[in-house]
């Protein structure tokens, strides 16, 4: 079993992470041999059910999820998103005009490559960003306001499929190789790459936690987690993770974790949204 | 996961270990204990101490992936550390598994715990101790 997983691993390594640095970056490459490993990997769960992660492959979790989701934890977020949409900022605007379809059912379109700021932009991003353009402060990514208005935003998406672009524009292109590549790189005293855990070790436990497949990994976010008490946003879950190994995480929504979250949902792409979500 | 892996992010609760060490130095000196005192206590009963460094969640943390008997809500990333004297007779092979297991497989997720500093060299010949009564 082990001879066939560091197998797979080298597969998956040799095929998504070409080692030689005069190979061209080939994100079509990379996004079928990603789903073709998961696939492959986890014959038994259907494509869409990856977006629910540790849900779509233990029965007793998703017995529990199931019930849980009869009176969703995360509804008051929903709720205080939505609120928050509605209510105008002290000049009279709303987020609704910061973005396209007044924000509604837009989720999936996120991150996106701006070819005027030559910058990723995620949702969250585009959030203070927009509160920022109408003289309001920034809110701190990682929970509470953050987590309610992205609650929202993916709930009015529910379904809609992940549609990234990678434009022809080499800075794109650049963006989503550095997001790659911090991805496979081995970091921390304990020298986990996000790989490690979430394609090496997809499905497997640590203590008692099932690692989510990173195919869909971001499809239900932000999430409601019974271990934070609360909501947490992408931003959450990435300091959170880099914290784990005993490295040092990059500030909320620094640019490299913006082209992590680029090239993550670009490898999601087709997968429908299901944010928000829970786990354990 | 903080829980899992004894990890201590800005978000989490888990008391980090440098707080840790901080705190059982601040217990030695509050019981007027040498530190050295309680150090050669620990190492005149080996398996027991290697247990506590094999199982505590900021040095060893070998349940977060290992099943090992006595051990609570074990991971499954690597294989059940059992009848370890009989399949690691050569404890110089068990040490560099531990000291720095991607020398032998490259790809392997567990954690290089000699090179990195997570375990002295000490440490782990208490949790081969520990391992080979398993
Ligand atoms: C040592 C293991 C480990 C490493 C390394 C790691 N994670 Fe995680 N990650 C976890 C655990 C455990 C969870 C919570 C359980 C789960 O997978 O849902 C998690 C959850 C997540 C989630 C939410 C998934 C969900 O369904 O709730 C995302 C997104 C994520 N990690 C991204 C990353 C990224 C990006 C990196 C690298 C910067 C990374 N992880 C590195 C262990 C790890
Ligand atoms: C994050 C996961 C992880 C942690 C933590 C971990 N290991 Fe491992 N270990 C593995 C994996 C995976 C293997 C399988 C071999 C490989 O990957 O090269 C392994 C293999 C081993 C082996 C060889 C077992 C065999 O039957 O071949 C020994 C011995 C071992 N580990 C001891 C330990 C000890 C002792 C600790 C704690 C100090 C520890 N491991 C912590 C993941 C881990």
């Amino acid at each position: 079993m082990l001879r066939a997983m560091s197998l797979m691993a080298i597969f998956v390594f040799a095929l998504i992470r070409p080692v030689t640095a005069a190979d061209a970056v080939n994100p079509q490459a990379d996004f079928k041999a990603f789903r073709d490993y998961f696939t492959k990997k986890f014959p038994n769960v259907p494509l869409n059910d990856f977006v629910n992660g540790p849900y779509s492959m233990d029965a007793g979790l998703r017995k529990q999820w199931l019930e849980i989701d009869q009176f969703p934890p995360y509804d008051f977020a929903i709720d205080r998103g939505k609120q928050m949409f509605a209510k105008p900022f002290k000049n009279g605007k709303t987020y609704g005009d910061c973005f396209p379809n007044k924000g509604i059912g837009i989720r999936q379109n996120y991150p996106y490559f701006d070819e005027k700021s030559g910058q990723v932009i995620t949702l969250e991003l585009a959030l203070n960003q927009c509160r920022e353009a109408n003289g309001e402060a920034p809110y701190s990514y990682v929970k509470d306001e953050m987590a309610s208005l992205t609650a929202y935003m993916a709930f009015t998406s529910r379904g809609k499929p992940f549609d990234i672009k990678i434009p022809n524009d080499p800075r794109a292109l650049a963006a989503y190789e550095k997001g790659e590549e911090y991805f496979y790189t081995r970091r921390g005293q304990l020298n986990f790459s996000c790989a490690s855990c979430h394609v090496q070790s997809a499905g497997e436990h640590i203590r008692t936690e099932m690692l989510a497949p990173a195919l869909g990994i971001l499809a239900a976010m932000p999430i409601y987690r019974s271990e934070w008490n609360g909501m947490g946003t992408i931003s959450r879950r990435f300091v959170t993770c880099n914290s784990q190994v005993r490295g040092v995480p990059l500030p909320p929504q620094d640019e490299l974790y913006r082209d992590v979250e680029y090239y993550l949902s670009y490898m999601s792409n087709g997968l429908p949204i299901a944010g928000p979500g829970t786990r354990p | 996961m903080s829980v899992a892996l004894g990890g201590h992010g800005p978000y989490d609760s888990a008391m980090n270990c440098k707080t840790a060490q901080a705190m059982l130095w601040l217990v030695a000196l509050a019981v007027g204990l040498p530190v050295f005192a309680i150090s050669a206590a620990l190492a005149q009963t080996p398996a027991p101490a290697g247990q506590a460094l094999a199982f505590d969640r900021s040095k060893g943390n070998c349940l977060t992936c290992h099943v090992i008997t006595g051990g609570d809500a074990p991971g499954n990333v690597g294989p059940a550390l059992n009848n370890m004297k009989q399949r690691f007779p050569d404890r110089k092979q068990l040490a560099a598994i531990i000291f720095d297991e991607t020398k032998r497989n490259p790809l392997t997720v567990m954690p290089p715990f000699g090179r990195n500093l997570i375990l002295t060299r000490q440490e782990i010949e208490s949790i081969i101790d520990f391992l080979y009564t398993r």
